[in-house]
């Protein structure tokens, strides 16, 4: 029975009861359920399943189970259980609703077999995941959201647009690999980029995800960018410009990520980052290097919502995300703390840890297809990595001077999500053959070898000692309270200014041509006034005796005219 | 917020010394695995990989360069907390 219902629509349907369930214990349940019920759907489902009807003479598929949708499909349900178990504590409907509704949009969205049926999921994720955004009430979020929402429902256009120029030149609207000519592909391809936060297209990614809630950017960390990722996937592997734009992607958020001071900002960079790695294995587009786009993305969820967790963590307790005024919070705090090291070894992809066994795969590729450039990029970020999000994270926050904050540990909820996604990361680094096995390709690849252990371990642990290096000579910079100027400055400051100046030219020409209109209206009554007013020529009472000259100068002018 | 009550024990860390052990710890690590390379046979995609120790003087130098490159790019970016607040008004 089960197996009939599309994935996510039970998360989507089920929302919908949520507001209707008054005990918290009760909507908590039930919340938890729909993610675990839908998971078990999944397993239900045969890969080669696909559901197609006719609607307005195009052919819709809006179920396609293969392997690639399935890994998909498995880790956003994990990811929506286990954010619900971190917003345990929360008596919000909203954002209830909201998180669960994007979920299934997101599970929906990877299981689309056509492009329309992607565009709906595509806009349910962007329109049900910004009320997590507004949900921390306040001016920053409202203004952050709204620019949000705007990029990616413009997103959504653009797939549609594209959508409907692909079925014009191809006569179908099947979601599968396309080929990059003509307008179609191209916008469906930056529709795709902005969701997945391509240099240039990205700012959306650390302006709205620090401004939402504690919990909402735990549930945002896991699906948009990854749904997109599925989609670059799907429609476009083996597209070669998609390994430079995805280098790009690895390293040039890094620099940003050294200097920014929210540390949930820096996450959002070091997500941006990590991005990169999938988008790289995508243009490489071999069964090795998909393999490790899907595997990235799997492990990638789960380290990258543990960090965003233990930093939501922080945030609830002390009220700050800021590394300028945390530190030494270890001493009160040693779980969320020892949660977050976890996080920070998974992305910094120690031995043992998740990271390690999913982008050694993408890395292995590039180089098995003599991309060296790449490769070398690939290995700066990799030290980068770990270097802004692997120590810094922990160290600004738990460690470095004592901030002399004191704050009580993490609810308990919260440290029973960190401890069971802490555990996942652990489980994939140190037994990689479960996960290896549902990846969509066969995989021929050991990640345990002496030598990758080895340059692994050479790698991260001459960063660290480039960190300790820094710190004790005082070259690192230290954290300021401030803003960097980023990509967005384009369309928060000069787009801005552009529409005030309108707004004031509009304003100005208006004045004036309103100021014209008064004084021409002045004129005119003025000389109606002169000639008609009470003193006006025309209006002016006259003495009989000159009224009688003047008919009489008339009537003599009148009977010269006549006899000439 | 929050605050639990405070408490003056003094942890391991406090203590500079401790601090500087985890540091010629690390040192002593270093060493190690570069010495490493001497001890097994690495299997290599590109030639560089193959020099010496090539990994951890690649990842220091890449993580100093990143550090250096973001001080020079901060001056450059670097504005008031509330720059956004203003233009946004």
């Amino acid at each position: 029975m089960i197996e009939h219902i599309p994935p996510g629509v039970i998360l989507i349907a089920g929302a919908v009861l949520v507001p209707l369930l008054r005990n918290p214990a009760v909507r908590n349940a039930y919340m938890l359920l729909l993610p675990l019920v839908g998971l078990w759907g999944l397993t239900q489902m045969a890969p080669g399943t696909h559901w197609a009807f006719e609607a307005f003479g195009y052919r819709l598929a809006p179920v396609r189970v293969d392997q690639l949708s399935l890994i998909f499909g498995y880790i956003f349900h994990i990811a929506a259980a286990l954010s619900i178990v971190y917003a345990f504590h929360i008596r919000d409907a909203v954002q209830q609703v909201a998180g669960l509704v994007y979920a299934g949009a997101a599970i929906g969205g990877a299981f689309a077999g056509d492009l329309i049926t992607l565009f709906v999921y595509w806009e349910g994720t962007a329109v049900s995941s910004v009320f997590l955004i507004w949900a921390s009430r306040n001016n920053a979020a409202l203004r952050s959201g709204m620019r949000y929402v705007i990029i990616h429902v413009g997103s959504g256009v653009l797939l549609l647009a594209g959508a409907m120029l692909h079925y014009r030149a191809t006569g179908s609207v099947a979601f599968d690999k396309m080929t990059l000519s003509g307008l179609g592909p191209t916008l469906i391809l930056i529709a795709f980029g902005i969701k997945a936060a391509f240099p240039l297209l990205h700012n959306w990614l650390q302006d709205a995800y620090p401004n939402a809630t504690v919990t909402g950017t735990v549930f945002l960390s896991a699906f948009t960018t990854k749904l997109a990722i599925y989609a670059l996937a799907r429609g476009f592997p083996g597209l070669d410009m998609l390994i430079w734009v995805g280098a790009a992607m690895t390293a040039f958020p890094i620099f940003y990520a050294v200097i920014e001071n929210d540390l949930r900002r820096v996450l959002a960079y070091s997500l941006n980052n990590q991005l990169g790695f999938m988008v790289v294995g995508v243009g490489i587009g071999t069964e090795m290097s998909l393999n490790g786009t899907a595997a990235h993305a799997f492990s990638h969820i789960l380290y990258k919502a543990l960090l965003f967790m233990s930093m939501g963590a922080v945030l609830f307790r002390t009220g700050t995300c800021k590394g300028s005024e945390l530190g030494g919070l270890y001493k009160t705090m040693p779980w969320t703390a020892g949660f977050c090291i976890v996080g920070a070894a998974s992305i910094s992809a120690f031995p043992l840890f998740s990271g390690f066994i999913s982008k050694s795969l993408i890395i292995t590729a590039a180089a098995d297809g003599g991309h060296w450039i790449v490769w070398m990029v690939l290995l700066f970020a990799s030290a980068g990595v770990f270097h802004h999000s692997g120590i810094k994270i922990p160290y600004f926050a738990f460690f470095q001077h004592d901030s002399g904050k004191r704050p009580k540990e993490a609810p308990f909820n919260m440290l029973v999500a960190m401890g069971i996604t802490a555990f996942l990361c652990i489980a994939i680094g140190v037994l990689p053959g479960p996960l290896y096995a549902i990846l969509p390709y066969q995989v021929n690849f050991e990640p345990y070898t002496t030598t990758h252990v080895i340059t692994q371990l050479q790698l991260l642990i001459f960063s660290a000692l480039a960190f300790g290096f820094l710190m004790r000579t005082g070259l690192y910079p230290p954290e300021l309270r401030s803003v960097n100027l980023d990509f967005d400055w384009f369309y928060r400051r000069p787009a801005i200014m552009i529409a005030h100046a309108f707004r004031d030219a509009g304003s100005r020409t208006q004045i004036g041509f309103m100021t014209g209109l008064q004084r021409q209206v002045k004129w005119l009554i003025a000389v109606t006034f002169r000639h008609h007013g009470p003193e006006g020529v025309l209006a002016r009472t006259w003495q009989t005796g000159s009224t009688v000259l003047w008919v009489a100068v008339l009537l003599v002018l009148y009977l010269i005219f006549y006899f000439v | 917020m929050n605050d639990a009550p405070r408490d003056d024990k003094t942890y391991w860390l406090d203590d500079k010394r401790n601090v500087d052990k985890i540091w010629y710890g690390l040192l002593a690590v270093c060493a190690l695995l570069f010495a490493a390379d001497a001890f097994y046979h690495k299997h290599v995609h590109f030639g560089a990989e193959s020099w010496f120790g090539f990994y951890g003087v690649y990842g220091f130098v890449a993580c100093v360069f990143l550090v250096l490159a973001a001080r020079v790019l901060r001056r450059m970016l670097i504005r008031p907390e509330d720059y956004y607040d203003k233009a946004d008004d």
